[in-house]
């Protein structure tokens, strides 16, 4: 055990540094969401990618710098450090593309990770229906065969930024006469053509990150298929655990900025006339939530040591996703108990206080609830009996 | 950057568990906690050969001249076994020798201790203060070539079996440790009734104890202090995360084979997601407690702040791991015959041994909101 960086990590780290000390942009200060932000955020996503700093754990072939699972930490914590903003097209970089990556075909490759990198095409996971979330092999949409196309036909929802996205990875039932994660087919659907459409829901936070999207009588050609036919739940099931792996320790970057802003608040933040810092209790919550994040960060780092060893994360692996989104909920919790009704003001740092509480909810849900994520913790990591 | 064990700390994890197997089953550790020291000599002996209390001292006293890690992996194993007797505090002495008095004063002591000559253990608390440098009260007062010690330490861990109780007195503004024999004149030491029999608790009260002058070893700073107590909870948070391992593979076990409903327990959600929140909590103690000891080890500019985190998590995590097993061991995990009580026991001491999460947090929000 050995926690020093290495000779080449430091390195790496020094060279991301001065990078980052030319060109990680000012942060945002407006309105979250709103169109302005997403033009930011793309702009520092391509700022990214010219200087070669976007998607840096994809192979050096496919434009990544091949980077460890220990730089790949480096880098998060010194976007962290440099307090730079997230990078938009998340789901392109952190599931959709290392897929393509694992399963897709030369063309494939060829044709779509560039672009994903340069932040020039964004890409949305449908994968959600009405009545298929934690059961997703029961999903219903369907896609037949006709000629060198299939058509689809179906609805998916909760669709992460499918109304701003080219592409979509869709999973689609393309033999219902079989049991049912044998007959689905994944297929990437350009979100321009004719019979795609992306419908914002409105989240209890306000905003319309998530979407339904409905297709009709929608054309995919042959050549979009996304592995092999009728295997979709196996590109389906290495999506998620990418989703999985990468969001875990992804997520320590915001999870970071947003407490160092609470500890920023805190001290400004007055009760009975002096700094609510000085309140006992109030110490002893913002302690909690600082020792949970460095133990997260702790969690995510023996995870890489071991994905650098084994090629696969442990078991403390498994548990990183149940961690961090218990933890931000609590975080949140706590942000809210130390600001009182400032907390419920959207004037306060542009409503980032309410934003995050409320966005926080949906962290046991997406992604595998946490419900589903101690589910396949027990049966999976710990070998106890299924029970579905 | 590599946080996995090396070859060597897998080989020493495997020594570690097969001693404490043969050499501590839980029928010698009800055996032991039965008794007043709760150890004996053939156990101590058969620790001491391996060369354990004097892991990470220099060769110099006759230590093997390891790392903290090493010294957690073997901890861990300890805790897994349930390890009754004055280990952790003979430990938690040497780590405060380490940066009190001079060489040529601490030379004897280590060698004691590396050798396994002298169970130690040392005398902290007083009556109503925590565990800051800073409340300590007792002093030593010189009285010609000697100094004299009077005042009353609690919960002293081990005095019972300890052959030297290293007593923490205030000097001015800085601090002393002053090694007493244990059959002292004028030191008097009350076993205390507690929780968990296989670490024993005893009030310390000395009368005019005299030691010579040149025995008591002077310690500048309160950080050296604490870095001893920060030592000794990551040697308390190893040994928790072995406590807790094992509380986890007991429960999925048990799990796994009694029949309720036709089925095993272990089928039902309500039990299943208890088990993988233990396995969250374990893991996560896992990363923290390893993390500090690295830390501590290589001093490390964040070793303080670690163990503390490490203290703050383990203690609160050893606690929902410990009541996890019971309820998932239902009637069974509450007899007195079913071992999870020795564990169970364990944890709840740990967790206010060395301060509570409460004192850790505190510690915590000075560094990150004071400054
Ligand atoms: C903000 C947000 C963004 C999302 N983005 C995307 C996206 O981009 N693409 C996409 O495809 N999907 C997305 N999702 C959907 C997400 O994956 C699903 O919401 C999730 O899988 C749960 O499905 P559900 O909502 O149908 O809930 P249900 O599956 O109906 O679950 C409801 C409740 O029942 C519990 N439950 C269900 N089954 C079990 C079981 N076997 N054992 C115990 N409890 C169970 C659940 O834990 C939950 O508490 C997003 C969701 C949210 C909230």
């Amino acid at each position: 055990m050995d926690l020093n960086l290495s000779e080449s990590e430091l390195e790496f780290q020094q060279s991301l540094r001065n990078w980052l000390s030319k060109n990680c942009p000012k942060p945002w200060a407006g309105k979250q969401r709103g169109p302005d932000h997403i033009n930011y955020l793309r702009d520092w996503q391509r700022t990214l990618y010219d200087g070669g700093w976007a998607g840096i754990h994809w192979p050096k072939e496919y434009g990544g710098r091949g980077a460890t699972p220990i730089e790949q930490a480096i880098f998060q914590e010194e976007m962290a450090r440099a307090n730079a903003p997230e990078q938009i097209s998340v789901i392109g970089l952190m599931i959709v593309g290392p897929t393509i990556i694992a399963v897709g075909t030369e063309e494939q490759k060829k044709r779509y990770l560039e672009k994903i990198l340069s932040c020039e095409e964004i890409w949305c996971q449908g994968f959600s229906e009405p009545n298929a979330g934690s059961d997703l092999a029961s999903l219903s949409t369907r896609a037949v065969e006709d000629g060198d196309h299939f058509v689809v036909n179906g609805q998916k929802i909760w669709t992460s930024f499918a109304h701003i996205a080219d592409w979509c990875l869709l999973l689609a039932r393309t033999n219902p006469n079989v049991p049912k994660h044998k007959g689905l087919t994944a297929l990437l659907v350009d979100m321009h053509s004719p019979g795609v459409e992306a419908k914002p829901l409105r989240q209890m936070s306000g905003e319309a990150d998530f979407n339904e999207v409905f297709f009709t009588n929608a054309r995919v050609p042959k050549a979009n298929v996304f592995g092999q036919i009728n295997d979709g739940w196996t590109s389906a099931v290495a999506t998620l655990m990418n989703e999985r792996a990468n969001l875990g320790s992804g997520l320590y970057v915001l999870s970071k900025k947003f407490f160092e802003g609470l500890v920023e608040r805190a001290k400004e933040h007055l009760s009975a006339s002096q700094s609510v810092t000085k309140d006992p209790i109030a110490r002893q919550r913002i302690a909690q939530a600082f020792v949970e994040l460095e133990v997260y960060r702790l969690n995510t780092l023996r995870a890489l040591s071991k994905l650098s060893k084994m090629g696969m994360p442990g078991p403390e692996g498994s548990i990183l996703k149940l961690f961090w989104s218990e933890m931000n909920q609590r975080t949140n919790q706590i942000a809210m108990e130390i600001l009182g009704l400032e907390g419920q003001l959207k004037s306060v740092d542009d409503g980032k206080w309410v934003f995050n509480y409320l966005r926080c909810r949906a962290n046991t849900i997406e992604g595998g609830t946490s419900e589903i994520m101690k589910n396949i913790i027990a049966q999976r990591v710990l070998g106890m009996p299924k029970s579905y | 950057m590599d946080f996995d064990f090396s070859q060597e700390q897998r080989l020493l994890q495997e020594t570690a568990r097969s001693f404490f197997t043969q050499e501590c089953s839980t029928k010698r550790v009800r055996e032991l906690m039965a008794t007043p020291t709760s150890s004996d000599d053939k156990l101590w002996s058969a620790l001491t050969e391996q060369g354990w209390t004097g892991m990470t001292l220099s060769e110099e006293v006759g230590g093997l001249g390891f790392g903290l890690v090493d010294l957690c992996v073997v901890a861990e194993e300890m805790g897994r076994a349930c390890l009754p007797g004055p280990f952790f505090s003979t430990y938690w002495a040497a780590a405060l020798l380490e940066n009190a008095g001079t060489p040529a004063q601490r030379k004897p002591l280590l060698e004691a201790i590396a050798s396994g000559d002298k169970k130690s253990t040392v005398a902290w608390l007083e009556h109503g203060t925590d565990w800051k440098p800073e409340s300590i009260a007792m002093t030593a007062t010189t009285d010609g070539d000697n100094v004299l010690l009077t005042g009353r330490k609690v919960f002293v861990t081990d005095a019972a079996s300890a052959d030297v109780i290293l007593v923490v007195v205030r000097q001015g503004k800085s601090w002393a440790v002053a090694p007493v024999p244990s059959n002292a004149k004028g030191l008097a030491i009350r076993d205390l009734v507690s929780m968990d029999e296989t670490r024993k608790l005893s009030d310390v009260t000395l009368e005019e104890v005299t030691i010579k002058e040149s025995q008591l070893l002077a310690v500048a700073k309160a950080d050296d202090l604490q870095r001893a107590n920060d030592i000794a909870s990551v040697v308390l948070c190893a040994e928790l995360v072995g406590v807790m391992q094992l509380l986890m593979e007991m429960s999925i076990e048990y799990a796994k084979s009694r029949q309720q409903f036709d089925k095993p327990i272990g089928s039902f959600q309500g039990v299943q997601h208890q088990c993988a929140d233990m396995l969250l909590y374990t893991e996560s103690s896992r990363s923290a407690a390893y993390y500090a000891a690295w830390a501590l080890g290589t001093r490390d500019a964040s070793a303080s702040q670690a163990a503390a985190i490490a203290k703050a998590y383990c203690s609160e995590a050893g606690r929902l791991v410990g009541n996890h097993a019971c309820q998932v061991h239902g009637g069974i995990g509450f007899t007195w015959e079913h071992d999870l009580h020795l564990y169970y026991k364990r944890t709840k001491l740990a967790e206010v041994l060395l301060g509570p999460p409460t004192f850790h947090r505190e510690r915590i929000a000075a560094i990150i909101l004071d400054t």
